[in-house]
């Protein structure tokens, strides 16, 4: 039989382990300081190194110009706001422990998303674990949907219908235009191989048939064999799904070599870059032409865009002005515009309030344009757009009709 | 399919040289020096930003280009080790080389995002686009230049690791570090003299790299380092020939098999090493046998 004494400890015992759980969870818990005077910490971890961190670098700045944009307009909720930024070196592991560092021991109050859905979709956990929130830019795969959390909601384009545009005018075409050919070579990246494959099947599905579809591992420094191999077929389309801009502008590069020029060439990611990729393809006569989806550019037009392009502009001094202004910033900002939003119309940081709003079915404001979020916190409104390089200028090509939206070049001019 | 199969291996011989002219350097540091450089990767780097630096704000060839930035290499190699690599004795050098060469990678990464960001760099020249029509293949020209500067880099090795007195000192400090010693060789500067050798040698690699890949940042040492430690273990640490007869076997099979299905190709790759070191754990060119030379 225990004694009392023996009782008194395990009771006591007891009483420690359920105030020390409560006092953690409280820790942990989104929204936990309310001090009226102290800044609101609002933790994000970032590619500042590894594969990501030319994206990652660009969030950041998105991020920071966004805080210096409301800090400027007195704060959120009265109180300024701080950024605390971690790198995570481009990592999935790495990225899971800093969410959970910047969450249980800098006890932010916030957290906007990192950079790529490889490294959303661990983080979103970590969030959904401490009840936050996680607005994000940058992990519009279903890899990050799948698993259905409550918490998840991406500003940006899903990117599985990215190249939707592009079929659809490719389809719209007399079939004496129409391209018969197509090759789809995928870098082995979810966010590449489930836009990439949608695309070939609605092409397959219009009559285009493929003469090359095949996964390639992406950790190779250059591609000559596989885009040997693709431009063997000469097909009249090729949509290449690259992750980064070395893997595009090694493909275009071969291709120009073996004397082939497809009528069509669309990259998921690379020629966006617009400092980089002209020069690395060998200037603005090989660029010409080339193409690439996303939900927004510079001369977007969103008074709330120019403002923001302007102030890049000004801070960051990109060597091709406004049009050097990467996706990546607007991405970023209109986490912190959507954050903000939500924070101000539920008067709360905490989670589960934030939360219920976006899945409230409202329309928010933000500089790519008006975002709701269906029940996975996919944005419904985003639109897609396909960009083209004309004449060493970025422009709009579809859909036809879109705002400032200029003809398509095709067939691409060749190397 | 004929001509698929004879393009990928052109594609692969061309590939294998480039990879010998990174791995060069990596191997002989070993062979010499019984330390694994894996600061080679962000060295081939560095080699590609020098080029880059003196290409793109100086207008200088990118070939030309070599005849500065080698000697600049040369001179941070023996840096390197007389900084990083010659204070380190005892039982655990070998160990230690290893953390210290890891140090000097971070240092270098780090510097280079200081100097030039996260952005993406690429190397351009006349060559660098432009193709040579053989027997009905367009073969690229900066592939073939770093063919050609592979054969010349390992030749001049060869040269001067077997037809000099310099040569001789290297090969006695391989074989017997203090019987090296005993008949007067300066075994620390034997050392520093390869080390920036080796690190000079691998400024070619950086520029054709460079020039090759579809651009590269920082962090692009990264990817590099464990294909050019497979190539050289493969090889035989220590057998500057054999990772270039290796370099061409590795990449003309990963050319291969992209044909057929391009996603296993990497791990073609690393199975070959490993099937090979599990019936010959020295390499195919077993330093035991180069050092007997």
């Amino acid at each position: 039989m225990r004694t009392h004494t023996q009782r008194a400890r395990y009771l006591a015992a007891g009483a420690s382990a359920v105030l020390a759980t409560a006092l953690i969870a409280a820790c942990g818990s989104s929204g936990s300081k309310t001090s009226s005077s102290s800044p609101i910490l609002i933790g994000t971890s970032l590619s500042l190194t590894g594969d990501f961190s030319a994206d990652g670098q660009a969030f950041k700045q998105g991020y920071e110009i966004w805080a210096h944009d409301i800090n400027a307009h007195g704060g959120l909720l009265g109180r300024q706001v701080k950024l605390v930024i971690l790198n995570d070196n481009s990592s999935p592991t790495q990225v899971d422990t800093n969410y959970t560092d910047l969450i249980t021991v800098k006890h932010v109050d916030l957290t906007f998303g990192p950079f790529s859905s490889l490294l959303t979709a661990p983080s979103a956990e970590v969030a959904h674990r401490y009840g936050y929130a996680f607005v994000e830019g940058a992990g519009g795969s279903p890899l990050v949907f799948s698993e259905k959390l409550p918490n998840v909601f991406d500003v940006a384009l899903p990117v599985v219908k990215n190249f939707d545009p592009l079929v659809n005018w490719l389809k719209s075409l007399p079939a004496g235009q129409r391209p018969t050919t197509a090759a789809y070579p995928i870098a082995n990246d979810t966010f590449a191989i489930l836009q990439v494959q949608r695309a070939q099947g609605l092409l397959q599905q219009a009559g285009i048939s493929t003469t090359y579809s095949k996964i390639f591992p992406e950790e190779v420094p250059d591609f000559l064999p596989n885009a040997d191999l693709v431009a063997a077929k000469k097909p009249d389309v090729v949509i290449l799904g690259s992750t980064a801009l070395p893997t595009a502008v090694s493909f275009i590069k071969d291709f120009e070599q073996q004397h082939y020029s497809p009528k069509v060439m669309i990259a998921a990611s690379g020629p966006d870059n617009a400092q980089a990729f002209p020069p690395a393809v060998g200037g603005v006569a090989v660029a010409n032409g080339v193409m690439w989806p996303n939900a927004w550019y510079p001369g977007y037009p969103n008074a709330t865009s120019q403002a923001m392009v302007q102030e890049y502009v000004a801070k960051y001094h990109p060597q091709q002005g406004a049009s050097g202004v990467p996706a990546d910033v607007a991405e970023a900002y209109s986490v912190g515009q959507v954050t903000a939003q939500a924070v101000t119309a539920t008067h709360s940081l905490k989670g589960s309030k934030i939360i219920a709003y976006l899945h409230s079915n409202v329309t928010l404001a933000s500089v790519e344009g008006a975002v709701q979020f269906d029940s996975l916190g996919e944005n419904v409104k985003a639109i897609a757009f396909i960009f083209q390089w004309q004449n060493g200028k970025q422009v709009v090509v579809l859909p036809v009709g879109a705002p400032g939206a200029v003809p398509i070049m095709y067939p691409k001019p060749n190397w | 399919m004929g001509t698929q199969i004879a393009h990928a291996i052109a594609d692969g011989i061309l590939g294998g040289g480039v990879y010998a002219l990174m791995a060069a350097g990596l191997t002989l540091i070993f062979g010499v020096l019984d330390i694994i450089n894996v600061a080679q990767g962000i060295l081939v780097v560095l080699g590609g930003y020098l080029s880059y630096v003196l290409s793109v704000h100086l207008h200088i060839d990118l070939l030309v280009g070599l005849l500065i930035t080698v000697p600049a290499m040369f001179v941070i190699g023996v840096v390197i080790y007389w900084l990083f690599i010659r204070p380190l004795r005892g039982a655990e050098r070998t160990s230690m080389t290893l953390l210290a060469c890891f140090a000097v990678a971070l240092i270098v990464e780090g510097i280079l995002y200081r100097e030039f960001g996260s952005q993406y760099v690429s190397l351009s020249a006349s060559y660098t686009n432009s193709t040579v029509h053989v027997f009905g293949f367009y073969l690229s020209e900066i592939y073939l230049i770093g063919f050609g500067l592979a054969v010349v880099a390992i030749a001049a090795l060869y040269l001067v690791l077997y037809r000099t007195t310099f040569g001789r000192a290297v090969r006695a400090t391989m074989q017997n570090q203090a019987a090296a010693r005993l008949i007067g060789i300066d075994v620390n500067r034997v050392a520093a003299i390869t080390f920036g050798i080796a690190t000079a040698v691998t400024a070619l690699g950086g520029m054709v790299f460079g020039a090759t890949s579809g651009g590269f940042n920082p962090n692009s040492g990264y990817d590099l380092i464990s294909r050019l430690l497979a190539i050289i273990i493969l090889a035989g640490m220590g057998s500057i020939g054999g990772a270039l007869v290796t370099a061409i076997f590795m990449t003309t099979a990963e050319a291969l098999v992209d044909i057929w299905q391009p996603n296993w190709s990497v791990a073609v790759f690393y199975l070959a090493l490993v099937i090979v070191l599990t019936f010959r754990p020295q390499g195919l060119f077993g330093r035991r046998a180069v050092r007997a030379q």
